[in-house]
């Protein structure tokens, strides 16, 4: 597998036409995009790899720090500089942290990986509170910008959600407090057990007083020195994401308005892929990467050069890759939504289902990765399957559904509202059911709401799951609302009634 | 063959001898041979009076080799009496060695030889020359020929570190 890197999940249309002819000519065809904004590639020949590469340079495109036990990329809001909720454009700082962890001469064996993610909104769409080091970007009284500095969140065997370090951060002492933090983890992080390597668990055992102690002893040494951050330097970087030459547009479109109401599978598209843009007259359009039958965050060339010819049209020449694993056009004109849509559906990216239980998140799984104990796509294509029908959807309404195939929880599942974690018990697949779990401000761990089940089992538990919600849901509460009102033991006993016999049972029914 | 060792950019030979402790062996019970010494923070520890005597009374000059959970901090007030300070790295994925050089020169000052041994090759050079090392002992079958070129792997560093005070941004020309 080869993982191409995508910084802060921001391509150009060049790009991704790039990605689209390396995966045609050194791939099957398709490639897949990853919670972490980033391109795997599966079926690469290793000896390709340098001259994939060298393609990829001529791009600015690479693959460095996509593994290992290094700083990975840094993950961002799919929003950035067009959500109206902005406090600050958090892109500007993704950047700075890239240029700083790129070949960090100190940090590049850690004890285990380290993931860093920053929202700039009021509403965390970047998950930031499960990675390693999250940043909220905050304003003073003065207004004067800052970061709230969460540490040791994170999914995995040990789900965890990060710990408050430093409620305002300064934004000039970025650098020397990042560096004074990872050095720590650098040094006291358990390096006797891969499993208990992540900075989690040293957060954990020393407590967050004690950690946030030692990091402000290490930065100490550190602050002030030549790593603190300059106007100078931050306006250099911020001028490279000046907002597109918009257009002034009214509020509204009087053509898009008549199209919404004349066409019902558009209006319900622009309800679930189309959203509001800090400037009148625009929207951010997310194209689907979700639709039974493939698996969440595939894309095949073709569709990713759809995607590049539509943002070259539409949208400033920009693509975003989001953590929910679609691609986001985020700066189209109302007028031109129509016929993006409809271009947009003739390459298959215009599922209009984003949020709800269709746009699952799922890791590749037993299908792919070497880790897996079990399979996650073909689970994602049954439930898929089974709530395919759009109208039932949308009555449905707002569901996280996350599938990882094991415990390192790429497909994180404990931040769905249903998580489904692939286990192996005695070399089969088994799938264990968590509750509640979501992403966010209020990001939260789901709970397990009893024993596994079979593949065969699992779409009858979510639908019987879901069927719990619908029999108890208030007008317009979504699943995690009810789920919060009601409480795990109804949708528990739900789950476990009328389970068909699983089908090694069955079977030595029928055998005996 | 003497043992080689690269420095200033190119394999010379080494005289320092690594003194390691075998297991249940105490501190105070090792043996010192002659010769320049890399010996082990617990042996610095309890023989400081006779590694320095040796120093002052023979002219032999005193190095200490530290392991990865080593404290810098241990040593900063000896840093002085050090001709060579080693650093082990008994994998190449154990990277508390790096923050080790870093305080050594960043924090400490020390100005001697930093030296890296161990399980280290082609691909670590690069970060260790950037962290402080200035001498490298290549693993078992590492290539010198490759580990020399690698210095040289990237023209431009965005980061400070101890071979650059100054991060890229500040040396910039406006």
């Amino acid at each position: 597998m080869l993982r191409l890197a995508v910084p802060y999940g921001l391509l150009s249309a060049p790009q991704l036409r790039k990605f689209a002819d390396i995966a045609r000519r050194h791939d099957r065809g398709f490639g897949h995009f990853t919670t972490r904004h980033n391109l795997q590639l599966n079926w690469v020949q290793l000896p390709q790899v340098p001259e994939i590469l060298a393609e990829l340079a001529e791009h600015e495109l690479h693959a460095i720090q996509t593994s290992g036990n290094c700083i990975r990329n840094v993950t961002t809001d799919h929003f950035a500089g067009v959500a109206a909720d902005e406090i600050a454009d958090p892109r500007p700082w993704a950047e700075i942290l890239r240029q700083w962890s790129s070949f960090h001469p100190e940090f590049a064996y850690l004890p285990r990986k380290f993931k860093v993610a920053i929202s700039g909104a009021t509403e965390d769409r970047a998950a930031i509170q499960v990675h390693d080091l999250g940043l909220q970007v905050v304003r003073d009284p003065n207004g004067e910008i800052g970061f709230k500095v969460y540490a040791g969140g994170g999914l995995g065997r040990t789900p965890l959600l990060g710990q408050v370090v430093q409620e305002f951060l300064p934004w000039q002492h970025l650098l020397t407090y990042t560096e004074a933090l990872i050095r720590v983890f650098n040094r006291y992080g358990r390096r006797d057990n891969a499993f208990k390597a992540r900075i989690k668990i040293l957060v954990k055992a020393l407590g967050r007083e004690e950690f946030a102690r030692q990091v402000e002893a290490e930065w100490a040494h550190l602050k002030d020195g030549p790593a603190t951050l300059t106007v100078a330097e931050v306006e250099r970087v911020a001028a490279q994401f000046v907002a597109p030459a918009y257009e002034t547009l009214a509020e509204d479109d009087l053509c898009h308005l008549a199209h919404l109401r004349e066409d019902k599978a558009f209006s319900r598209w622009v309800e679930r892929n189309v959203q509001a843009h800090k400037v009148a007259g625009y929207a951010a359009v997310t194209l689907s990467l979700k639709k039974p039958g493939a698996a969440p965050g595939d894309a095949t060339s073709e569709q990713m050069e759809a995607a590049a010819d539509l943002a070259e049209r539409y949208s400033f020449g920009e693509i975003r890759v989001s953590h929910e694993q679609n691609l986001i056009l985020a700066d189209v004109p109302q007028r031109e939504l129509y016929t993006v849509w409809h271009r947009a559906k003739a390459a298959g990216l215009a599922s209009p289902t984003v949020g709800l239980i269709q746009d699952l998140i799922a890791c590749p799984g037993g299908d792919f990765c070497a880790l897996a104990n079990a399979r996650s796509l073909p689970i994602a294509a049954a439930i898929q399957e089974r709530f395919e029908d759009l109208d039932y959807q949308h009555d449905i309404g707002e569901l996280e559904l996350n599938i990882s195939g094991c415990m390192n929880s790429c497909g994180h599942h404990h931040l769905g509202a249903i998580g489904i974690l692939g286990v192996d018990k005695n070399g089969q697949e088994w799938y264990q059911v968590t509750l509640g779990g979501r992403q966010g401000n209020d990001a939260r761990i789901g709970e397990v709401i009893g024993r596994s089940f079979a593949a065969a089992e699992l779409p009858d538990a979510v639908e019987r799951l879901i069927g719990a919600y619908l029999a108890h849901r208030h007008a317009d509460e979504r699943f995690i609302d009810t789920f919060d009102r009601i409480g795990i033991e109804a949708f528990q006993s739900a789950a476990y009634t009328q389970t068909r016999p699983h089908p090694h049972q069955s079977r030595r029914v029928a055998n005996g | 063959m003497a043992k080689q060792i690269i420095k200033e950019r190119r394999l010379q030979d080494d005289a320092w001898k690594v003194v390691t402790l075998v297991d249940g062996e105490a501190p105070f019970d090792v043996c010192l041979p002659v010769g320049p010494l890399l010996v082990p923070l617990a042996v610095w520890k309890a023989k400081k009076a006779c590694l320095i005597h040796r120093e002052y009374e023979h002219g032999t000059p005193l190095g200490i080799w530290l392991a990865p959970e080593d404290k810098v901090e241990d040593i900063a007030a000896d840093i002085d009496d050090f001709t060579v300070i080693a650093v082990h790295f008994p994998k190449f994925a154990d990277g508390r060695g790096y923050s080790t050089a870093r305080l050594l020169r960043e924090r400490y000052g020390y100005d001697g030889e930093v030296r890296a041994f161990g399980d280290i090759g082609r691909d670590q050079i690069f970060y260790l020359n950037r962290a402080g090392f200035d001498a490298f002992v290549l693993g078992e079958g590492k290539s010198a020929e490759d580990a020399l070129a690698a210095f040289d792997d990237f023209p431009e560093t965005y980061q400070a570190a101890a071979d650059q005070p100054d991060p890229l941004f500040r040396r910039r020309v406006a």
